[in-house]
């Protein structure tokens, strides 16, 4: 295993439950690689496994050959990955900018004796890190939102907060966690070219969504996960035409189809 | 109603804003007059008094206003502060400003062993250990006779000497110093709210998952903003032991805590100057209500109430609506780059980074 993001047989048992059953995958560098399925499928539990939220029942998962099961999260951030969250979960009382700026925390150097001096150190590092969180922000769209409170700003937005929070942490491969919910429809055709555009900058993308229309459109490859079983593997075309997942997406309740 | 108040003290922000500078001078000017002035001794005891508790706001805005954890005990680390000092210069005959080094140093060890029990305990939990420590701390200057000499206090607390000059409260030295520290106090602040630490304490106040997520160590911060409360604290203690004759364990009991505390709340979670207008309302309410004699305390209850009901944030805490300040050097680079270069390279890639 020395691939890019490596996960296999992987799972996450919550009491009687297991959440994610033996689940295999992987991401190649520069993919945008969606996982799909039903509410409750384990999507989100995925992402809680490769960053380190949960320790994972069984199974071994590696980013770069280097092995997560035993990182904390700080150092998973460190290494590489980072991501966004299904429910928002920004710092509502800090401005647009301190949020994206808090995702340079992991790259930075100076201590805290530089910055309760202001040494040169301290200034440089601080302004390159500012500097590049606005030209995140400027690309995502949220620079004239730069001085807001992250509690003041629609939904759509703060989405796009998050996203540039995951950049700026200098992240290899972005874990996505529904990043279109809340957004109208012009919202997230704009997401969808930033995110292609991030993929063609050199990021790897694994994304969750809902939405089928988005994740057929944009997606290299997608995995289908139903009842925390991995239940389809493939290329777009393969996977809409796919009747096991047609069946877990139609044959359930119907209620979480948002085909448009 | 509430946003037009918010308008007119963002606008009185945004004048404070653009005169800073001004602000700054005048206020080392005061510095430089104080000493010329007439200032009588009830009065001088009082502006001493809003400094001390200026910079305990000061102190534990940095746990309760920056990462979020709540203290009732700061009393204890105020107490240590100021035995610190005094039985250092009383006893041992250290100096002042040495021992007002060790008031801070001390503390804020303490503040660390106190800071470790954070990491397991939260919201209400924390408080009550934190309370149970001045609690301690109070027993222990009672009972340790010996080195604290118990009830009885310590007396006799040499005023500071400064190049040959003592200051006191009479030639308005004290004054000044006070003014010193605050000032020092608060540009730390300020500093470390505006940097990479500050900015992880409010993450871990605002959300710790996600802060997790975002690499902060949640714990060492946590512990790192007890260090730096404690220390704060200590100094104001220090200082405080030498503008009075002696002090005594009662000094520093529950009620202080809960003064300090008030400070912070009343003046505006987070802020600097909340800290500054809450210890001078704080101490001057009081004072100006005495012909309300027992009275006065029903109304100041009664006041925080009607606070908490409309002003919750404190009188003033307020969003910011001043923009974020970028230095020069941020500028310089985003010139530098314009619109040129590609700001998303991801890492590994190309080296980012341009200096100038
Ligand atoms: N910490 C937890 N403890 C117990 N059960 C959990 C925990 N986290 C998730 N689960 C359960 O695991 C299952 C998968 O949840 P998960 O959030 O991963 O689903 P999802 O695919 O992200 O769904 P959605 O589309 O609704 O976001 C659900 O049944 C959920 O109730
Ligand atoms: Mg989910």
């Amino acid at each position: 295993m020395s691939g890019f993001l490596e996960v296999s047989h992987i799972k996450m048992q919550f009491g009687g439950l297991a959440a994610v059953d033996d689940v295999t995958m992987h991401v190649d560098k520069g993919e945008i690689v969606s996982l799909i399925g039903p509410n409750g499928a384990g999507k989100t539990t995925v992402f809680n496994m490769l960053t380190g939220v949960y320790n994972i029942t069984s199974g071994e998962m590696s980013f770069e050959g280097q092995d997560l099961k035993s990182m904390i999260p700080q150092d998973i951030v460190k290494i590489g990955i980072s991501r966004t969250f299904q429910n928002l979960r920004l710092f509502p009382k800090m401005r647009v900018i301190e949020n994206v700026l808090v995702g340079t925390h992991v790259r930075t150097k100076y201590n805290f004796w530089d910055s309760l001096l202001r040494t040169p150190r301290f200034r440089r590092e601080e302004a390159e890190h500012t500097a590049r969180v606005i030209q995140i922000l400027r690309s995502i769209g949220m620079d004239g939102m730069r001085n807001s409170f992250v509690n003041s700003l629609p939904y759509g937005d703060q989405r796009k907060v998050e996203i540039a929070r995951a950049i700026a942490t200098d992240a290899k491969l972005i874990l996505l966690d529904e990043p279109a919910a809340g957004m109208n429809p012009a919202e997230s055709e704009e997401l969808l070219r930033f995110i292609r555009e991030l993929r063609d900058k050199g990021y790897t993308i694994l994304l969750i969504e809902h939405d089928m229309s988005v994740v057929m459109n944009i997606s290299d490859r997608i995995y289908v996960l139903d009842h925390g079983k991995l239940i389809a593997e493939g290329l777009p075309q393969e996977i809409a035409n796919n009747p096991k997942v047609i069946e877990a997406y139609l044959g359930g309740e119907q209620k979480n189809v948002k085909n448009n | 109603m509430e946003k037009k108040s918010n308008r007119v003290l963002s606008a009185i922000e945004s004048v404070c804003y653009k005169f800073r500078y001004l602000f700054l001078i005048l206020y080392v000017a005061l510095m430089v007059i104080v000493p010329f002035l007439d200032i009588k001794l009830v009065h001088a005891q009082v502006i001493i008094l809003i400094g001390v508790y200026a910079m305990l706001g000061m102190g534990l805005n940095v746990l309760i206003g920056y990462t979020g954890l709540v203290s009732l005990g700061h009393a204890g680390f105020y107490a240590i502060g100021a035995y610190t000092c005094a039985l250092l210069e009383t006893k041992l005959g250290v100096n002042f400003w040495l021992a007002l080094v060790a008031s801070g140093v001390l503390t804020a060890f303490i503040g660390f062993l106190l800071g470790l029990p954070s990491l397991r305990l939260s919201g209400s939990y924390l408080s009550i250990v934190t309370l149970g420590f001045c609690e301690i701390v109070t027993m222990i200057l009672k009972q340790w006779e010996s080195v604290t000499n118990g009830n009885y206090g310590v007396r006799n607390i040499k005023q500071p000497v400064f190049f040959g000059i003592k200051l006191d409260m009479y030639n308005g030295g004290l004054i000044v110093l006070m003014l010193v520290l605050c000032l020092i106090v608060g540009v730390a602040s300020l500093a470390i709210r505006n940097s990479n630490a500050g900015r992880a304490f409010r993450a871990i106040k605002d959300d710790e998952l996600a802060a997790n997520m975002m690499g902060i160590h949640v714990s060492r911060y946590k512990i790192m903003s007890f260090v730096i409360s404690a220390f704060i604290t200590g100094i104001a203690g220090g200082f405080y032991c030498v503008t009075r004759n002696y002090i005594e364990p009662g000094s520093f009991n529950f009620d202080v805590s809960i003064l300090i505390l008030s400070v912070v709340i009343i003046g505006g979670l987070g802020t600097i100057r909340g800290m500054v207008f809450g210890a001078a309302i704080l101490q001057l309410f009081p004072q100006v209500f005495r012909f309300l004699d027992e009275w006065r305390y029903v109304v100041y209850g009664l006041l925080l109430i009607v606070m908490m009901r409309f002003r919750p944030q404190g009188l003033l805490g307020w969003q910011s609506t001043q923009p974020y300040h970028l230095s020069k050097k941020t500028k310089q680079i985003l010139e530098a780059d314009g619109g040129t270069s590609e700001p998303l390279e991801a890492a590994g890639k190309t080296e980012g980074g341009s200096e100038q």
